[in-house]
């Protein structure tokens, strides 16, 4: 009888990582492309779950970078909905198609939504995440809200698990609070690299929660041609493209030896 | 009792039938009426109001024909070419109209005939009359001149010449009355007579498909509406399909039984032909109302009405996954429009012009043109993006420090935040379009610029230095500074 038990336990606990390994195979990672980042990410972000953008009031920017980049890796062409505030856009301004196609994302593929509210906002997250047509859907969320909270979250990971499309959370001026994001990311601006031609989002990136590995903190360059991140670079125009595996360091003395010769 | 200020003297406009038994007749001064009756109650007249009220019954009107227009500021004419064997036939349509319309608290006078004309003079001179075809000119004779609703002067006119009704009128000579009262007036009498029709002028264009849901004990709860919108919706699209169209607008009509109609539309980007989508969508808008529908004593009848149609053709769909992945986001942008309002759901098209704030035009996703996705976007015009990534609604003011008057500022002072700038690029002159307006503005000199935290910022001089803007010995007349954008 006892024995039964153990078998059928071990049997069940057997099932249960089958499972578990299962899904986490059948997900799909994206590279970010900066090296230490996508190691701490096993490979990347995972496509169809909720990630989470947070900042303070003034780094709004920074941060709307990040998500528009991250939108852009993880939609991957595919048409992408950003649902936005009013008192965001107001405070922050209207997102700038010209800014964006700069960045490399396509303004024909993005459709705008505005809510009055933070309520109706993750409602129409929540509809739009159903349509598997889409990419991504930015929710853009302004000041501490009580409407996302573990349940609302709780639906939107359930969502884009179902279709695939990946949820991206942009909470400006908002203090982290529990969710059930697969990574949670706080964004500032960081200073642009001292060359020439600066002025490419340099961002201080930090990942204050991962579900499934450790968490971390990097520089990060937004590369508007290649449509990735990288690390940021001392010298303006690299010649060649950089290698993925490769520390920040040595990426570094490499960019400086091109320079001397 | 109902008057109004005529010519400087308070008349009487309409009285009701106690009054007109007691000798009061419009167009009599009300001091005449006060001394016949000095306890006679009077209300001022007040036109907005009774064409507002004109106007709702009319839209009750709208369940016996799709065809209501108002005649002046006191009648309705109904259209029922082909609708009168719902009803039964023409007498019971009418019974059904004057009765309820009777129950609504109204007093009428009703009458159908071939012609428009000759139904109003019926109306007033001998209303509840039905008219067969051919047979107006006998029927409208014995009525007074004034029950053809033409001016006054005309029947002050032919009540002088001794002629006082229509029948007088119609014995003489078209030739004399038209030297007399004009073409016009003859056009009015061979209307009246059925010897000529012209069309009434309908309140609003007939919808292309409508479908009804009668019920004979009105229904006051709110859960029948959407089984009940299914049923119609069902029945619409089928009708629709037989003939290869698809709605673009379609309108839910619910009628109280007290009179009071509430007329509830939806919008499509990519015309309806699946009946979950028609039910999808006015889910979201009954849900989204900001004043939801009040049934009241309870719904007699509920339409559905697809106001605009276009000619659809039926597409297999392709293992293409891209060419439906469109139409699946025209049909959520369609959702959510139902629910936020269709100016919140929006693409943007790039304009020709090189002001940052008009570059994105924003169209709602439903009145995008079809070929809006292939308007290609200004190329990328270097590495370092030159454009922000926000723009501010308005460029707000700023307080510049900067080294010398037309170069890049070195600190400055937005929201009440102090800014000291390590990297200033610029600057990138934009000249307003002089073409456009007779005051196009000053041009403008942007400013990148990255501050001691490494928040990059777009900002602006209003005014080319000392060419635009002239200083003053005095320290005044410097030119004004925006900030305008944000970097990421």
């Amino acid at each position: 009888m006892d024995g039964a038990r153990h078998s059928m336990l071990a049997r069940l606990k057997g099932e249960i990582d089958r499972l578990e390994s299962g899904t986490a195979e059948t997900l799909r990672r994206v590279p970010l492309g900066h090296a230490e980042a996508d190691a701490v990410l096993q490979g990347g972000l995972v496509q169809g779950a909720l990630h989470e953008v947070f900042c303070d009031g003034a780094q709004a920017p920074a941060a709307t970078g990040f998500a528009a980049g991250v939108a852009r890796l993880l939609a991957d062409q595919r048409f992408l909905l950003w649902i936005r505030q009013d008192f965001s856009a107001r405070e922050n301004g209207e997102l700038a198609m010209e800014g964006l196609a700069e960045l490399g994302l396509d303004p024909r593929r993005i459709v705008m939504v505005s809510a009055h509210d933070a309520d109706s906002a993750l409602r129409a997250a929540a509809d739009a995440l159903a349509c598997n047509a889409l990419g991504a859907v930015i929710t853009e969320l302004w000041g501490d809200t009580r409407a996302f909270d573990q349940v609302a979250s709780r639906k939107l990971t359930l969502a884009a698990q179902d279709s695939g499309v990946t949820a991206l959370m942009l909470r400006i001026a908002a203090a982290p609070q529990a969710s059930t994001a697969e990574t949670r990311w706080m964004v500032r601006a960081a200073h642009s690299p001292p060359s020439e031609d600066w002025g490419a989002p340099v961002l201080d990136t930090s990942l204050i929660r991962n579900r499934h590995g450790q968490t971390g903190r990097w520089i990060m360059e937004w590369n508007c041609d290649a449509c990735q991140f990288r690390e940021p670079q001392t010298h303006s125009r690299l010649v060649a493209a950089e290698v993925a595996d490769r520390s920040v360091r040595t990426s570094v003395t490499s960019a400086g030896q091109r320079l001397a010769g | 009792m109902v008057a109004a200020k005529r010519d400087n003297a308070l008349m009487v406009v309409a009285c009701d039938a106690r009054a007109s038994q007691g000798g009061v007749l419009p167009g009599m001064p009300l001091a005449t009426v006060r001394a016949m009756h000095p306890a006679v109650e009077v209300i001022d007249h007040d036109p907005h109001a009774d064409a507002v009220l004109l106007n709702a019954i009319a839209d009750w009107c709208d369940r016996y024909t799709p065809l209501v227009a108002l005649d002046g500021a006191e009648g309705l004419l109904l259209d029922i070419t082909g609708c009168a064997h719902l009803f039964g036939d023409e007498a019971a349509l009418m019974r059904s109209l004057t009765a309820a319309l009777t129950r609504q608290g109204f007093e009428t006078s009703a009458a159908i005939a071939g012609t428009a004309v000759a139904a109003r003079a019926l109306t007033r001179g001998a209303p509840r009359s039905i008219v067969a075809p051919g047979d107006e000119a006998r029927a409208v004779a014995p009525l007074p001149v004034a029950a053809l609703g033409v001016d006054d002067a005309i029947v002050r006119g032919l009540r002088r010449a001794g002629l006082k009704t229509i029948g007088e009128v119609l014995a003489r000579k078209p030739s004399e009355l038209a030297a007399r009262f004009g073409e016009e007036f003859i056009a009015v009498l061979r209307q009246a007579t059925g010897d000529d029709d012209a069309p009434i002028s309908p309140r609003r264009p007939a919808p292309d498909y409508v479908v009804d849901k009668n019920f004979p004990e009105p229904v006051a709860t709110t859960d029948v509406i959407l089984p009940t919108l299914l049923a119609l919706a069902k029945l619409l699209i089928a009708a629709m399909e037989r003939s290869g169209k698809g709605a673009r607008q379609l309108v839910a009509s619910f009628f109280r039984s007290d009179g009071a109609v509430r007329s509830i539309s939806v919008e499509t980007g990519q015309p309806v032909t699946r009946v979950e989508v028609v039910q999808r969508l006015f889910a979201e808008k009954l849900d989204a109302l900001a004043d939801p529908l009040d049934p009241g004593f309870g719904y007699d009848l509920i339409r559905l009405a697809a106001s605009v149609s276009v000619t659809t053709t039926e597409a297999q769909r392709g293992f293409d996954t891209t060419a439906h992945q469109a139409e699946d986001v025209a049909l959520l942008a369609d959702t959510l429009a139902a629910r936020l309002g269709a100016r919140r759901v929006v693409r943007y098209l790039p304009q020709d012009t090189h002001i940052p704030e008009r570059v994105a035009l924003a169209v709602p996703v439903q009145h995008c043109p079809p070929d809006a996705g292939d308007a290609p976007w200004p190329a990328r015009a270097d590495i370092p993006p030159l454009r922000p990534l926000r723009l501010l609604q308005q460029p707000e003011p700023i307080e510049v420090l900067a080294g010398v008057p037309d170069g890049p500022p070195a600190q400055f002072i937005w929201r009440r935040v102090t800014h000291r700038v390590t990297r200033a690029e610029g600057p990138e002159r934009i000249a307003m379009e002089w073409w456009r307006a007779a005051q196009p503005g000053l041009t403008r000199d942007y400013f990148r610029i990255e501050d001691e935290d490494g928040a990059r910022f777009w900002l602006y001089r209003d005014g080319l230095y000392e060419i635009e803007v002239m200083p003053e010995p005095d320290g005044t007349g410097q030119p004004r500074w925006y900030m305008h954008g944000l970097f990421a």
